[in-house]
């Protein structure tokens, strides 16, 4: 299957390539406009937990590894890079490298242990290590327990932009999120990303064309990893804060939530799902805990009825490619 | 009470046999339930290919359904311990006939998808309801008290949830091994056609199986309701425990989950011991090494 549907995958891309263009310019006019009346301190947080969500479907969507422990990348990313910049004094922009690499070593070594088991097991052991981190981020000193680590400064980007104003701050983390979904976007059209989706159509056959599906598998897991990480490390300066919230296992939950409404293996749809769990979580906040059995239904009716998510069923509905 | 003294590498101390033996004990109990959740969770993964992420929500469930029936119903533990088993099961053949059977063709991961929406669904209902307090409920009187052992000071009701807890999990591996309805539940989990073309109704097996499982899941509930407090919570954090147990044994042997969640119980008491401070984690570190050493888990066949 791995070798004939390759080639027409490739041929389908390039003659409908157009709709990839159009929903991104679409996006993009979105986000430019969007902070004249939307509350700018939302669209960040939407755009952290868009990327957040892209990155997870990079490992879900186009490797069919199902990860339940991303929130362990997302969160200490996030410590790192508010640790770096509150008490190293980093300016934002090394403050998010900090993150996004500690996020990649994490990513190699969780992910060289995890991608020893396939499937439901793959599932398993990735929550297993990220509660053992979890565990950790409650004892180790820097992280600040319970408190976490509060009033992080913004700083100056490149030592030009003053962050604590909040469209510049809202223009930098827009084009942090356009340029790892753009680079997310090449990474699934490469050679190496087609190879990544023939191990998810069928690994056996993957392996049997002389392929070192292992390899690939860790190398898609790091990369996730690491633009988890790049989601984190920006969340927490926007909102100069690093909390166990991020990296506790609902968090988890919660990235999955995301792409499986958006649409698993669509390019938008991650994004999509993640500004409809955020807005859903900020206009049900006073509801208090319905939000976890209404965050459970969504997930039953997505498994159970919807499981192209929102995007998937448009492009579905359209004939295209999303 | 005597004291007990450690070498250099444990820290070269001394202390109180209860201290040691507590712990062991406090191990035991929390392997007890290792070993129940994880049975479970490998008799339901056998029949049903999915992954049980509600196993936690069915054991909260359990002990609340002891919690109701005291508190509103005046009926005590004895009757809870075969009540709330058969009630939060029932619920379970409810679910499984509602939701989990559209889902044994797609990938296992919808299954846990599913399971996992579903525990949200029922941890946040008793969230509402009931607070992120613990509610305390009463050890059973003919439970009460506790035996001096001479190097510890042993509760009733502690030895009573040892030993029952590993008397069911006896005899379920006795009736899936060694009866004949067992044969026929391993037969199906082999090749389910076959066995459905012998006349025997696989799907009302897979559906009951589920309830057991689930119901196994409520009955741990409420043994540990007298221990720890009921609490919406209780199952949530536990559940990511078993899947790493059940990791490490690997879901191939019903003897294997046993073995491991006693055994994994009891490496958490000394751990607590003699390095307080990774109690908590330990056995997801245990679970990192056999991946490293075995990949398919201490009693697990190569897939």
């Amino acid at each position: 299957m791995a070798v004939t549907s390759a080639p027409i995958a490739a041929a389908g891309r390039q003659g409908q390539s157009w709709s990839h263009v159009i929903a991104f310019v679409v996006m993009v006019g979105f986000f430019a406009i969007a902070p004249l009346f939307i509350y700018p301190l939302f669209l960040m947080k939407a755009l952290c937990f868009a990327l957040f969500a892209c990155a997870f479907n990079l490992l879900l969507g186009y490797v069919g590894l199902l990860s339940f422990g991303h929130a362990l990348y997302f969160g200490w990313a996030s410590y790192l890079s508010a640790y770096a910049a509150k008490a190293w004094g980093f300016p934002p922009e090394f403050a998010i490298l900090t993150g996004a690499a500690t996020a990649a070593v994490l990513g190699l070594i969780a992910g060289s242990i995890a991608i020893r088991r396939q499937g439901i097991y793959f599932a398993m052991i990735t929550l297993a290590l990220a509660q053992m981190m979890y565990f950790f981020a409650v004892q180790a000193p820097f992280t600040g327990g319970e408190d976490g680590i509060q009033s992080v400064p913004r700083g100056w980007l490149f030592g030009l932009f003053d962050l604590r104003d909040q469209m510049t701050m809202y223009i930098a983390v827009l084009t942090i999120f356009l340029a790892c979904f753009l680079l997310i976007y090449r990474i699934i059209n490469s050679p190496f990303g087609e190879v990544l989706k023939a191990i998810r159509e069928n690994e056996q056959r993957a392996i049997s064309l002389g392929y070192k599906t292992d390899r690939y598998k860790l190398m898609a897991f790091v990369l996730s990893a690491t633009f988890a990480g790049v989601a984190g490390a920006t969340k927490a300066i926007v909102f100069q804060l690093a909390s166990l919230t991020d990296v506790d296992w609902p968090m988890s939950g919660e990235v999955v939530l995301m792409a499986l409404v958006g649409g698993l293996g669509t390019v938008f749809g991650p994004v999509a799902g993640a500004f409809i769990v955020v807005a859903m979580q900020n206009y049900l906040a006073q509801v208090g805990q319905w939000v976890l059995v209404i965050q459970g239904i969504i997930f039953v009716l997505c498994v159970l009825l919807f499981r192209r998510g929102v995007v998937g069923e448009l492009a579905h509905y359209l004939r295209i490619r999303l | 009470m005597f004291e007990i003294c450690f070498p250099e590498f444990l820290g070269a101390r001394c202390i109180v046999s209860q201290a040691l033996f507590g712990q062991l004990l406090i191990g035991l109990i929390n392997g007890s339930f290792y070993a129940l959740l994880s049975l479970g969770l490998a008799v339901i993964f056998g029949m049903l290919n999915i992954i049980n992420f509600a196993h936690g929500a069915q054991y909260m469930m359990g002990a609340f359904v002891a919690f109701f029936l005291l508190q509103y119903v005046g009926l005590n533990y004895w009757y809870a311990l075969v009540i709330a088993p058969i009630a939060v099961g029932a619920f379970g053949v409810l679910l499984e006939r509602l939701f989990l059977q559209w889902l044994y063709k797609l990938d296992h991961l919808y299954g846990l998808l599913l399971t996992f929406g579903l525990a949200l669904i029922v941890e946040g209902l008793f969230r509402n309801q009931f607070g992120s307090s613990g509610l305390p409920y009463r050890v059973p009187d003919q439970l009460q008290g506790g035996q001096n052992l001479g190097f510890m000071f042993l509760p009733n009701y502690r030895a009573w949830v040892i030993v029952f807890s590993l008397a069911v999990c006896l005899i379920t591996w006795y009736v899936i091994e060694r009866t004949k309805l067992g044969s026929y539940l391993r037969a199906a989990t082999e090749n389910p056609t076959l066995v459905r073309a012998f006349g025997i109704n696989v799907p009302r097996m897979i559906t009951l199986t589920y309830g057991f499982g689930v119901g196994l899941a409520a009955l741990a509930g409420v043994m540990a309701a007298p221990i720890y407090s009921v609490s919406p919570q209780m199952g949530s954090h536990l559940i990511i425990v078993v899947f790493a147990v059940v990791v490490i044994g690997g879901m191939g042997s019903i003897m294997g989950a046993i073995v491991t969640g006693f055994g994994l119980g009891l490496i958490e008491g000394l751990t607590k011991v003699f390095f307080p401070e990774a109690s908590n984690t330990v056995i997801f570190i245990i679970m990192a090494i056999v991946l490293l050493i075995r990949p398919a888990g201490l009693f697990g066949r190569r897939a």
